[in-house]
Protein backbone atom coordinates (compact mmCIF):
# COMPACT_ATOMS: atom_id res chain seq x y z
CA UNK A 1 0.00 0.00 0.00
CA UNK A 2 0.89 3.32 -0.92
CA UNK A 3 2.04 5.59 2.10
CA UNK A 4 -0.07 7.67 2.63
CA UNK A 5 2.56 10.93 2.31
CA UNK A 6 3.05 9.42 -1.29
CA UNK A 7 -0.15 10.49 -2.62
CA UNK A 8 -0.02 13.86 -4.49
CA UNK A 9 -3.07 13.24 -7.00
CA UNK A 10 -6.07 10.94 -6.94
CA UNK A 11 -7.98 10.49 -9.72
CA UNK A 12 -11.17 9.76 -8.90
CA UNK A 13 -13.25 7.95 -11.93
CA UNK A 14 -17.62 8.23 -11.87
CA UNK A 15 -19.06 11.34 -10.55
CA UNK A 16 -22.56 9.50 -9.49
CA UNK A 17 -22.71 9.34 -5.72
CA UNK A 18 -19.96 6.89 -5.23
CA UNK A 19 -17.50 9.33 -6.93
CA UNK A 20 -18.60 12.35 -4.92
CA UNK A 21 -18.66 10.02 -1.59
CA UNK A 22 -15.15 9.13 -2.30
CA UNK A 23 -13.94 12.76 -3.42
CA UNK A 24 -15.58 14.03 -0.07
CA UNK A 25 -14.13 11.02 2.41
CA UNK A 26 -10.71 12.04 0.50
CA UNK A 27 -10.80 15.44 2.41
CA UNK A 28 -12.25 14.42 5.41
CA UNK A 29 -9.62 11.79 5.86
CA UNK A 30 -6.75 13.94 5.13
CA UNK A 31 -5.82 14.08 1.65
CA UNK A 32 -4.63 17.66 0.88
CA UNK A 33 -3.45 16.88 -2.67
CA UNK A 34 -5.02 17.46 -5.71
CA UNK A 35 -8.27 15.52 -6.44
CA UNK A 36 -9.45 15.18 -10.30
CA UNK A 37 -13.10 14.48 -10.78
CA UNK A 38 -13.58 12.47 -13.85
CA UNK A 39 -17.32 11.75 -15.24
CA UNK A 40 -18.99 11.23 -18.40
CA UNK A 41 -22.08 12.61 -17.77
CA UNK A 42 -21.80 16.54 -18.14
CA UNK A 43 -24.26 16.82 -15.39
CA UNK A 44 -23.56 17.86 -11.59
CA UNK A 45 -23.56 14.79 -9.15
CA UNK A 46 -27.15 14.02 -8.72
CA UNK A 47 -29.39 11.25 -7.00
CA UNK A 48 -30.32 8.48 -8.91
CA UNK A 49 -33.33 6.94 -6.93
CA UNK A 50 -36.09 9.66 -7.79
CA UNK A 51 -35.47 9.37 -11.27
CA UNK A 52 -38.38 6.61 -11.50
CA UNK A 53 -40.29 8.20 -8.87
CA UNK A 54 -40.94 11.99 -7.66
CA UNK A 55 -38.90 13.04 -10.85
CA UNK A 56 -40.29 10.81 -13.62
CA UNK A 57 -43.57 11.98 -11.70
CA UNK A 58 -42.90 15.46 -12.58
CA UNK A 59 -42.81 16.77 -8.99
CA UNK A 60 -38.98 17.08 -8.15
CA UNK A 61 -36.79 19.45 -10.76
CA UNK A 62 -33.23 19.04 -11.46
CA UNK A 63 -32.38 21.71 -8.57
CA UNK A 64 -34.00 19.16 -6.17
CA UNK A 65 -32.04 15.95 -6.65
CA UNK A 66 -28.59 17.57 -6.94
CA UNK A 67 -26.19 15.87 -4.50
CA UNK A 68 -23.94 18.70 -4.13
CA UNK A 69 -23.79 20.75 -0.85
CA UNK A 70 -22.59 24.42 -0.12
CA UNK A 71 -19.50 22.91 1.46
CA UNK A 72 -18.33 20.93 -1.21
CA UNK A 73 -16.92 24.11 -2.93
CA UNK A 74 -14.47 24.01 0.05
CA UNK A 75 -13.10 20.49 -1.40
CA UNK A 76 -11.07 22.23 -4.21
CA UNK A 77 -12.27 19.19 -6.83
CA UNK A 78 -10.57 19.52 -10.42
CA UNK A 79 -14.33 18.69 -12.31
CA UNK A 80 -13.85 16.65 -15.53
CA UNK A 81 -17.09 16.30 -16.59
CA UNK A 82 -18.48 14.97 -19.68
CA UNK A 83 -15.33 12.90 -20.43
CA UNK A 84 -15.38 9.89 -20.13
CA UNK A 85 -12.44 7.44 -18.80
CA UNK A 86 -11.53 4.90 -21.39
CA UNK A 87 -8.16 3.29 -20.34
CA UNK A 88 -6.01 3.03 -17.24
CA UNK A 89 -2.14 2.24 -17.44
CA UNK A 90 0.92 2.28 -15.06
CA UNK A 91 3.01 5.90 -15.19
CA UNK A 92 6.16 5.97 -16.51
CA UNK A 93 7.80 7.34 -13.38
CA UNK A 94 4.82 5.48 -11.08
CA UNK A 95 1.62 5.78 -10.53
CA UNK A 96 -1.03 5.59 -12.73
CA UNK A 97 -2.81 7.49 -15.93
CA UNK A 98 -5.94 8.15 -16.59
CA UNK A 99 -6.81 7.78 -20.49
CA UNK A 100 -9.61 10.10 -21.34
CA UNK A 101 -11.69 9.66 -24.46
CA UNK A 102 -10.79 13.39 -25.77
CA UNK A 103 -7.26 12.07 -25.74
CA UNK A 104 -6.44 13.77 -22.58
CA UNK A 105 -3.87 11.99 -19.60
CA UNK A 106 -4.40 11.99 -15.99
CA UNK A 107 -1.74 11.07 -14.04
CA UNK A 108 -2.53 10.33 -10.38
CA UNK A 109 -0.65 8.39 -7.81
CA UNK A 110 -3.85 7.31 -6.81
CA UNK A 111 -7.13 6.30 -8.58
CA UNK A 112 -10.72 5.66 -7.00
CA UNK A 113 -12.46 3.44 -9.77
CA UNK A 114 -16.47 4.46 -9.12
CA UNK A 115 -17.64 3.99 -12.79
CA UNK A 116 -20.71 2.34 -11.63
CA UNK A 117 -23.27 0.80 -13.95
CA UNK A 118 -25.05 1.20 -16.71
CA UNK A 119 -29.10 -0.02 -17.78
CA UNK A 120 -28.88 -3.29 -19.68
CA UNK A 121 -30.47 -3.33 -23.11
CA UNK A 122 -32.21 -5.85 -25.10
CA UNK A 123 -29.93 -6.70 -27.94
CA UNK A 124 -31.85 -5.28 -31.24
CA UNK A 125 -30.57 -4.97 -35.27
CA UNK A 126 -31.30 -1.49 -35.21
CA UNK A 127 -33.30 1.31 -32.82
CA UNK A 128 -36.08 2.21 -32.48
CA UNK A 129 -37.73 5.49 -31.29
CA UNK A 130 -40.21 5.03 -28.12
CA UNK A 131 -37.52 2.54 -26.60
CA UNK A 132 -35.89 3.54 -23.49
CA UNK A 133 -34.16 2.61 -20.80
CA UNK A 134 -33.35 4.82 -17.72
CA UNK A 135 -30.70 5.39 -15.46
CA UNK A 136 -28.93 8.66 -16.14
CA UNK A 137 -30.88 12.20 -15.73
CA UNK A 138 -31.16 12.43 -19.60
CA UNK A 139 -32.72 9.23 -20.08
CA UNK A 140 -35.28 10.39 -17.46
CA UNK A 141 -35.99 12.91 -19.09
CA UNK A 142 -36.23 11.59 -22.40
CA UNK A 143 -39.25 8.56 -20.94
CA UNK A 144 -40.61 11.69 -19.31
CA UNK A 145 -41.76 13.47 -22.42
CA UNK A 146 -43.47 10.72 -23.50
CA UNK A 147 -44.96 9.43 -20.96
CA UNK A 148 -48.38 11.05 -21.76
CA UNK A 149 -52.46 10.53 -20.83
CA UNK A 150 -52.91 7.52 -22.46
CA UNK A 151 -49.78 6.40 -23.87
CA UNK A 152 -49.43 2.73 -24.67
CA UNK A 153 -46.35 1.70 -21.97
CA UNK A 154 -45.12 -1.41 -21.66
CA UNK A 155 -42.14 -2.02 -19.54
CA UNK A 156 -39.36 -5.14 -20.24
CA UNK A 157 -38.79 -6.37 -16.95
CA UNK A 158 -40.84 -6.66 -13.34
CA UNK A 159 -37.59 -5.82 -11.38
CA UNK A 160 -37.69 -2.47 -8.93
CA UNK A 161 -37.17 -0.07 -11.51
CA UNK A 162 -39.69 -1.74 -13.69
CA UNK A 163 -42.28 -1.55 -11.05
CA UNK A 164 -41.53 1.57 -10.06
CA UNK A 165 -41.53 3.12 -13.42
CA UNK A 166 -45.02 1.66 -13.66
CA UNK A 167 -46.09 3.35 -10.39
CA UNK A 168 -44.98 6.51 -11.46
CA UNK A 169 -46.88 6.02 -15.07
CA UNK A 170 -49.86 4.88 -13.62
CA UNK A 171 -50.14 8.46 -11.28
CA UNK A 172 -49.60 9.91 -14.91
CA UNK A 173 -52.80 8.02 -16.46
CA UNK A 174 -50.76 6.31 -18.94
CA UNK A 175 -51.96 2.48 -19.67
CA UNK A 176 -49.17 0.35 -18.25
CA UNK A 177 -48.54 -3.48 -19.18
CA UNK A 178 -45.26 -4.95 -17.16
CA UNK A 179 -43.64 -8.09 -18.87
CA UNK A 180 -41.49 -10.17 -16.45
CA UNK A 181 -39.93 -13.65 -17.47
CA UNK A 182 -39.76 -14.89 -14.50
CA UNK A 183 -43.04 -16.73 -12.89
CA UNK A 184 -43.44 -14.09 -10.55
CA UNK A 185 -42.95 -9.75 -10.65
CA UNK A 186 -39.37 -9.61 -7.92
CA UNK A 187 -39.50 -12.68 -7.52
CA UNK A 188 -35.54 -12.70 -7.71
CA UNK A 189 -35.17 -10.83 -4.88
CA UNK A 190 -38.28 -11.09 -2.52
CA UNK A 191 -39.62 -14.78 -3.48
CA UNK A 192 -42.49 -15.78 -5.32
CA UNK A 193 -45.10 -15.66 -2.66
CA UNK A 194 -43.86 -12.04 -1.87
CA UNK A 195 -43.95 -11.36 -5.57
CA UNK A 196 -47.27 -12.65 -5.93
CA UNK A 197 -48.59 -9.95 -3.85
CA UNK A 198 -46.94 -7.63 -5.37
CA UNK A 199 -48.14 -8.33 -8.92
CA UNK A 200 -51.61 -8.20 -7.27
CA UNK A 201 -50.72 -4.65 -5.82
CA UNK A 202 -50.25 -3.90 -9.70
CA UNK A 203 -53.37 -5.21 -10.33
CA UNK A 204 -54.92 -3.87 -8.15
CA UNK A 205 -53.43 0.17 -9.55
CA UNK A 206 -54.76 -1.02 -13.09
CA UNK A 207 -51.14 -3.07 -14.06
CA UNK A 208 -51.94 -5.58 -16.86
CA UNK A 209 -49.04 -7.92 -15.49
CA UNK A 210 -47.65 -10.96 -18.03
CA UNK A 211 -45.57 -13.08 -15.67
CA UNK A 212 -43.56 -15.88 -16.69
CA UNK A 213 -43.40 -14.96 -20.81
CA UNK A 214 -40.17 -13.25 -22.05
CA UNK A 215 -39.81 -10.98 -25.17
CA UNK A 216 -38.84 -12.06 -28.46
CA UNK A 217 -38.91 -8.86 -30.50
CA UNK A 218 -39.81 -4.96 -30.08
CA UNK A 219 -41.77 -4.83 -33.54
CA UNK A 220 -41.74 -1.20 -35.54
CA UNK A 221 -45.09 0.60 -36.11
CA UNK A 222 -46.08 -0.34 -39.44
CA UNK A 223 -47.25 3.01 -40.12
CA UNK A 224 -43.86 5.12 -38.80
CA UNK A 225 -41.07 2.45 -39.07
CA UNK A 226 -38.82 4.04 -36.69
CA UNK A 227 -40.81 4.03 -33.79
CA UNK A 228 -41.68 1.15 -31.52
CA UNK A 229 -45.05 -0.33 -32.49
CA UNK A 230 -45.73 -3.87 -30.32
CA UNK A 231 -43.49 -5.94 -27.75
CA UNK A 232 -43.42 -9.51 -29.09
CA UNK A 233 -44.06 -12.02 -26.88
CA UNK A 234 -42.33 -15.53 -26.69
CA UNK A 235 -45.48 -17.44 -26.97
CA UNK A 236 -46.40 -15.16 -29.95
CA UNK A 237 -48.75 -12.66 -28.87
CA UNK A 238 -48.12 -9.18 -29.66
CA UNK A 239 -48.72 -6.01 -27.11
CA UNK A 240 -49.50 -2.66 -28.54
CA UNK A 241 -46.89 -0.06 -27.70
CA UNK A 242 -46.30 3.60 -28.03
CA UNK A 243 -43.51 3.51 -25.34
CA UNK A 244 -41.09 0.86 -24.12
CA UNK A 245 -39.03 0.98 -21.15
CA UNK A 246 -36.19 -1.78 -20.69
CA UNK A 247 -35.75 -3.12 -17.08
CA UNK A 248 -33.81 -5.76 -17.06
CA UNK A 249 -30.98 -5.18 -15.01
CA UNK A 250 -27.42 -3.17 -15.15
CA UNK A 251 -23.57 -4.07 -16.57
CA UNK A 252 -21.03 -2.33 -14.65
CA UNK A 253 -18.49 0.14 -16.34
CA UNK A 254 -15.61 -1.61 -16.83
CA UNK A 255 -14.27 -2.31 -19.82
CA UNK A 256 -12.15 0.84 -19.80
CA UNK A 257 -10.79 -1.39 -17.10
CA UNK A 258 -9.42 -4.51 -19.43
CA UNK A 259 -6.01 -5.30 -19.90
CA UNK A 260 -5.09 -3.63 -16.94
CA UNK A 261 -4.41 -6.45 -14.10
CA UNK A 262 -8.14 -5.94 -12.60
CA UNK A 263 -9.79 -9.39 -11.55
CA UNK A 264 -13.65 -9.62 -11.99
CA UNK A 265 -15.54 -12.64 -10.61
CA UNK A 266 -14.71 -15.90 -12.36
CA UNK A 267 -12.10 -13.90 -14.14
CA UNK A 268 -14.32 -11.65 -15.62
CA UNK A 269 -14.36 -7.95 -15.46
CA UNK A 270 -18.58 -7.75 -16.66
CA UNK A 271 -19.35 -9.29 -13.46
CA UNK A 272 -17.64 -5.64 -11.54
CA UNK A 273 -13.83 -5.05 -10.32
CA UNK A 274 -13.33 -8.32 -7.57
CA UNK A 275 -12.23 -6.29 -4.40
CA UNK A 276 -11.32 -6.85 -0.72
CA UNK A 277 -14.53 -5.65 1.78
CA UNK A 278 -12.45 -2.39 1.85
CA UNK A 279 -12.45 -1.77 -1.48
CA UNK A 280 -8.76 -2.36 -2.29
CA UNK A 281 -7.93 -3.97 -5.67
CA UNK A 282 -5.51 -6.31 -7.22
CA UNK A 283 -3.54 -3.27 -7.89
CA UNK A 284 -1.16 -1.06 -5.54
CA UNK A 285 -2.42 2.55 -5.38
CA UNK A 286 -6.08 1.85 -7.11
CA UNK A 287 -9.30 1.17 -5.33
CA UNK A 288 -12.68 0.33 -6.17
CA UNK A 289 -16.18 1.21 -4.63
CA UNK A 290 -19.74 1.46 -6.20
CA UNK A 291 -21.85 -0.20 -8.56
CA UNK A 292 -18.84 -1.29 -10.09
CA UNK A 293 -17.76 -3.52 -7.78
CA UNK A 294 -18.27 -7.29 -7.07
CA UNK A 295 -17.83 -7.81 -3.01
CA UNK A 296 -18.29 -10.38 -0.88
CA UNK A 297 -22.10 -10.37 0.41
CA UNK A 298 -22.24 -11.43 4.32
CA UNK A 299 -25.86 -12.76 3.79
CA UNK A 300 -25.25 -14.64 0.35
CA UNK A 301 -22.01 -15.70 1.73
CA UNK A 302 -20.20 -14.95 -1.85
CA UNK A 303 -18.87 -12.21 -3.96
CA UNK A 304 -21.31 -10.28 -6.10
CA UNK A 305 -22.28 -7.08 -6.88
CA UNK A 306 -23.48 -4.65 -4.42
CA UNK A 307 -25.84 -2.08 -6.55
CA UNK A 308 -26.94 -0.11 -3.21
CA UNK A 309 -27.57 3.52 -2.86
CA UNK A 310 -26.37 3.25 0.90
CA UNK A 311 -23.37 1.22 -0.10
CA UNK A 312 -22.06 4.02 -3.04
CA UNK A 313 -22.52 6.59 0.18
CA UNK A 314 -21.34 4.56 2.86
CA UNK A 315 -18.67 2.29 1.16
CA UNK A 316 -16.20 4.90 -0.39
CA UNK A 317 -15.18 6.08 2.52
CA UNK A 318 -13.46 2.67 3.68
CA UNK A 319 -11.96 2.65 0.02
CA UNK A 320 -10.64 5.97 0.40
CA UNK A 321 -8.95 5.03 3.41
CA UNK A 322 -7.75 1.66 2.48
CA UNK A 323 -6.17 3.99 -0.73
CA UNK A 324 -4.52 6.51 2.32
CA UNK A 325 -3.69 3.60 4.38
CA UNK A 326 -5.46 5.56 6.95
CA UNK A 327 -8.34 4.38 9.53
CA UNK A 328 -11.44 3.58 8.08
CA UNK A 329 -14.29 5.41 9.77
CA UNK A 330 -16.27 3.56 12.03
CA UNK A 331 -19.79 2.25 10.45
CA UNK A 332 -22.98 1.35 12.42
CA UNK A 333 -23.50 -2.26 12.39
CA UNK A 334 -27.18 -1.60 10.86
CA UNK A 335 -25.66 0.31 7.92
CA UNK A 336 -23.85 -2.58 7.00
CA UNK A 337 -26.26 -4.95 6.28
CA UNK A 338 -26.99 -4.42 2.51
CA UNK A 339 -30.54 -2.44 2.21
CA UNK A 340 -32.30 -0.93 -0.78
CA UNK A 341 -35.73 0.68 -0.70
CA UNK A 342 -38.59 1.75 -3.22
CA UNK A 343 -41.95 3.68 -3.19
CA UNK A 344 -44.89 2.62 -5.38
CA UNK A 345 -48.24 3.45 -5.51
CA UNK A 346 -47.88 5.83 -2.22
CA UNK A 347 -46.48 3.31 -0.34
CA UNK A 348 -42.57 2.66 0.99
CA UNK A 349 -41.00 -0.57 0.30
CA UNK A 350 -37.71 -1.63 2.13
CA UNK A 351 -35.32 -4.62 1.82
CA UNK A 352 -32.25 -5.53 3.39
CA UNK A 353 -29.95 -8.18 3.55
CA UNK A 354 -30.87 -10.87 0.93
CA UNK A 355 -33.21 -13.61 -0.60
CA UNK A 356 -32.28 -16.59 -2.97
CA UNK A 357 -34.19 -19.15 -4.33
CA UNK A 358 -35.34 -21.95 -0.89
CA UNK A 359 -35.34 -19.41 1.33
CA UNK A 360 -38.58 -19.78 4.01
CA UNK A 361 -40.81 -16.98 3.56
CA UNK A 362 -41.94 -15.66 7.43
CA UNK A 363 -44.73 -12.74 7.59
CA UNK A 364 -44.08 -11.36 10.80
CA UNK A 365 -46.40 -7.96 10.92
CA UNK A 366 -49.17 -7.16 8.55
CA UNK A 367 -50.83 -9.36 5.81
CA UNK A 368 -49.96 -10.16 2.57
CA UNK A 369 -52.88 -8.40 1.18
CA UNK A 370 -51.81 -5.31 2.23
CA UNK A 371 -51.32 -2.72 2.76
CA UNK A 372 -48.35 -2.77 5.40
CA UNK A 373 -46.96 -6.03 5.95
CA UNK A 374 -43.14 -6.96 6.81
CA UNK A 375 -41.44 -10.34 6.35
CA UNK A 376 -38.44 -12.19 7.44
CA UNK A 377 -36.35 -14.48 5.20
CA UNK A 378 -34.45 -17.57 6.71
CA UNK A 379 -32.14 -19.94 5.81
CA UNK A 380 -31.12 -22.56 7.95
CA UNK A 381 -33.79 -21.33 10.33
CA UNK A 382 -31.67 -17.78 10.54
CA UNK A 383 -32.62 -14.40 8.94
CA UNK A 384 -30.79 -13.65 6.25
CA UNK A 385 -33.59 -11.16 4.78
CA UNK A 386 -36.02 -8.84 5.48
CA UNK A 387 -38.67 -7.06 3.50
CA UNK A 388 -41.54 -4.32 4.71
CA UNK A 389 -44.53 -2.78 3.29
CA UNK A 390 -45.34 0.60 5.00
CA UNK A 391 -43.88 -0.53 8.18
CA UNK A 392 -40.87 1.62 8.90
CA UNK A 393 -40.33 0.54 12.70
CA UNK A 394 -40.87 -3.26 12.33
CA UNK A 395 -38.25 -3.17 8.91
CA UNK A 396 -36.00 -1.26 10.98
CA UNK A 397 -35.89 -3.21 13.81
CA UNK A 398 -35.40 -6.26 11.95
CA UNK A 399 -32.60 -4.90 10.20
CA UNK A 400 -30.70 -4.14 13.28
CA UNK A 401 -31.29 -8.10 14.32
CA UNK A 402 -30.03 -8.72 10.79
CA UNK A 403 -27.13 -6.46 12.12
CA UNK A 404 -26.55 -8.43 15.13
CA UNK A 405 -25.59 -11.66 13.06
CA UNK A 406 -22.72 -9.70 10.95
CA UNK A 407 -19.73 -11.43 11.45
CA UNK B 1 -44.92 26.37 25.06
CA UNK B 2 -46.96 22.92 24.08
CA UNK B 3 -47.51 19.74 26.58
CA UNK B 4 -45.97 16.46 24.94
CA UNK B 5 -46.38 14.37 27.54
CA UNK B 6 -45.61 12.83 31.35
CA UNK B 7 -41.94 12.56 32.26
CA UNK B 8 -41.69 8.41 31.38
CA UNK B 9 -44.12 7.96 28.84
CA UNK B 10 -41.42 7.92 26.52
CA UNK B 11 -39.59 4.81 26.48
CA UNK B 12 -35.34 5.16 26.38
CA UNK B 13 -34.81 5.24 22.81
CA UNK B 14 -38.24 5.62 21.40
CA UNK B 15 -40.21 8.89 20.10
CA UNK B 16 -43.25 10.34 20.00
CA UNK B 17 -44.69 12.71 17.49
CA UNK B 18 -46.78 16.12 18.36
CA UNK B 19 -48.99 16.08 15.27
CA UNK B 20 -49.04 20.18 16.14
CA UNK B 21 -45.97 21.45 17.26
CA UNK B 22 -45.70 25.05 18.48
CA UNK B 23 -45.53 26.91 15.29
CA UNK B 24 -48.47 23.93 13.12
CA UNK B 25 -45.45 21.38 12.28
CA UNK B 26 -45.22 18.26 13.49
CA UNK B 27 -42.35 17.52 16.16
CA UNK B 28 -40.90 14.87 17.31
CA UNK B 29 -39.80 14.65 21.00
CA UNK B 30 -36.81 12.02 21.60
CA UNK B 31 -35.70 10.44 24.89
CA UNK B 32 -31.83 9.33 24.56
CA UNK B 33 -30.13 8.16 28.21
CA UNK B 34 -32.14 10.48 30.18
CA UNK B 35 -32.36 13.62 28.34
CA UNK B 36 -34.93 14.58 25.89
CA UNK B 37 -35.21 15.94 22.25
CA UNK B 38 -36.85 17.70 19.88
CA UNK B 39 -36.41 18.51 16.36
CA UNK B 40 -38.93 18.45 13.84
CA UNK B 41 -40.88 15.20 12.61
CA UNK B 42 -40.39 15.56 8.71
CA UNK B 43 -37.42 14.50 7.29
CA UNK B 44 -35.82 17.64 4.99
CA UNK B 45 -35.48 15.13 2.35
CA UNK B 46 -38.47 13.19 1.30
CA UNK B 47 -42.03 13.09 3.05
CA UNK B 48 -41.02 10.83 6.31
CA UNK B 49 -41.28 10.79 10.19
CA UNK B 50 -38.05 11.07 12.05
CA UNK B 51 -40.66 9.80 14.86
CA UNK B 52 -40.24 5.71 12.83
CA UNK B 53 -36.82 6.42 12.80
CA UNK B 54 -34.46 3.97 14.20
CA UNK B 55 -32.57 6.48 17.40
CA UNK B 56 -28.54 5.79 17.42
CA UNK B 57 -27.99 6.24 20.77
CA UNK B 58 -24.19 6.53 20.48
CA UNK B 59 -24.13 9.41 18.09
CA UNK B 60 -27.05 10.70 19.94
CA UNK B 61 -29.00 10.92 16.06
CA UNK B 62 -31.74 9.62 14.60
CA UNK B 63 -31.29 7.87 11.37
CA UNK B 64 -34.54 8.33 8.81
CA UNK B 65 -36.77 5.29 8.67
CA UNK B 66 -36.88 5.31 4.29
CA UNK B 67 -33.75 6.39 3.12
CA UNK B 68 -31.25 5.99 6.08
CA UNK B 69 -29.81 9.57 6.52
CA UNK B 70 -29.45 10.32 10.21
CA UNK B 71 -29.99 13.90 11.88
CA UNK B 72 -28.36 14.76 14.72
CA UNK B 73 -31.13 15.29 17.87
CA UNK B 74 -28.71 17.58 19.47
CA UNK B 75 -28.29 20.03 16.11
CA UNK B 76 -30.41 18.74 13.39
CA UNK B 77 -27.91 17.98 10.87
CA UNK B 78 -28.07 15.64 8.97
CA UNK B 79 -24.49 13.10 8.64
CA UNK B 80 -25.04 12.86 4.22
CA UNK B 81 -26.69 12.12 1.84
CA UNK B 82 -29.57 12.19 0.42
CA UNK B 83 -30.31 15.04 3.16
CA UNK B 84 -28.55 18.06 2.31
CA UNK B 85 -30.44 20.48 4.56
CA UNK B 86 -31.17 20.13 8.14
CA UNK B 87 -34.06 19.63 10.64
CA UNK B 88 -34.93 22.52 13.07
CA UNK B 89 -34.30 21.51 16.45
CA UNK B 90 -36.48 22.67 19.61
CA UNK B 91 -35.89 23.07 23.23
CA UNK B 92 -37.34 20.87 25.65
CA UNK B 93 -38.37 21.60 28.92
CA UNK B 94 -39.60 19.64 31.85
CA UNK B 95 -41.89 21.10 34.46
CA UNK B 96 -43.64 19.20 37.43
CA UNK B 97 -42.90 16.13 35.99
CA UNK B 98 -44.13 16.96 32.57
CA UNK B 99 -42.38 17.35 28.71
CA UNK B 100 -42.76 20.49 26.92
CA UNK B 101 -41.65 21.52 23.87
CA UNK B 102 -40.90 25.47 22.83
CA UNK B 103 -40.22 26.61 19.35
CA UNK B 104 -37.03 27.84 19.88
CA UNK B 105 -33.78 26.43 19.03
CA UNK B 106 -32.63 24.01 21.44
CA UNK B 107 -29.17 25.57 21.17
CA UNK B 108 -30.23 28.86 23.20
CA UNK B 109 -31.29 28.30 27.04
CA UNK B 110 -35.05 28.59 27.83
CA UNK B 111 -35.75 30.95 30.73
Amino acid sequence: MTEHSDLEVVAVVGTGLAGLSSARALRELGHNGRIVLIGDEKHDPYDRPPLSKAFLAGEWDPEKISLGLPTDAGLDLDWRLGQRAVGLRPGEAGGWVVVLDGGDEVRADGVVIATGARARKLPSERPLSGVHTLRTLDDALALKAELSPGARLVIVGGGFIGAEIASTAVSLEVDVTVVEVAPALLAGPLGAEVGAAMAALHESNGVKVHTGVGVSALAPDPEEPDWVGAVVLADGREIPADVVVVGIGSEPNTEWLEGTGLLGPQGSLSGGVLTEEDGRTALSGVVATGDCTALHHPFAGRVMRQEHWTHAAQHPAQAVAALLGVPAPPVAPAMRVPYVWSEQYGQNFQFAGHHQPGDETEVVDGDLAGPAFTVIYRRNGQPVGVFGVGQPKVFGRWRRELAKLLP
Amino acid sequence: MIRVCAVGEIPEGEAVRVEHGPDGVPVAVFHVRGEYYAIDDTCTHQDASLTDGYVEADDCAVECPLHAACFSLRTGEPSGPPARVPVRTHAVVIENGHVYVQLQPAAVPVG
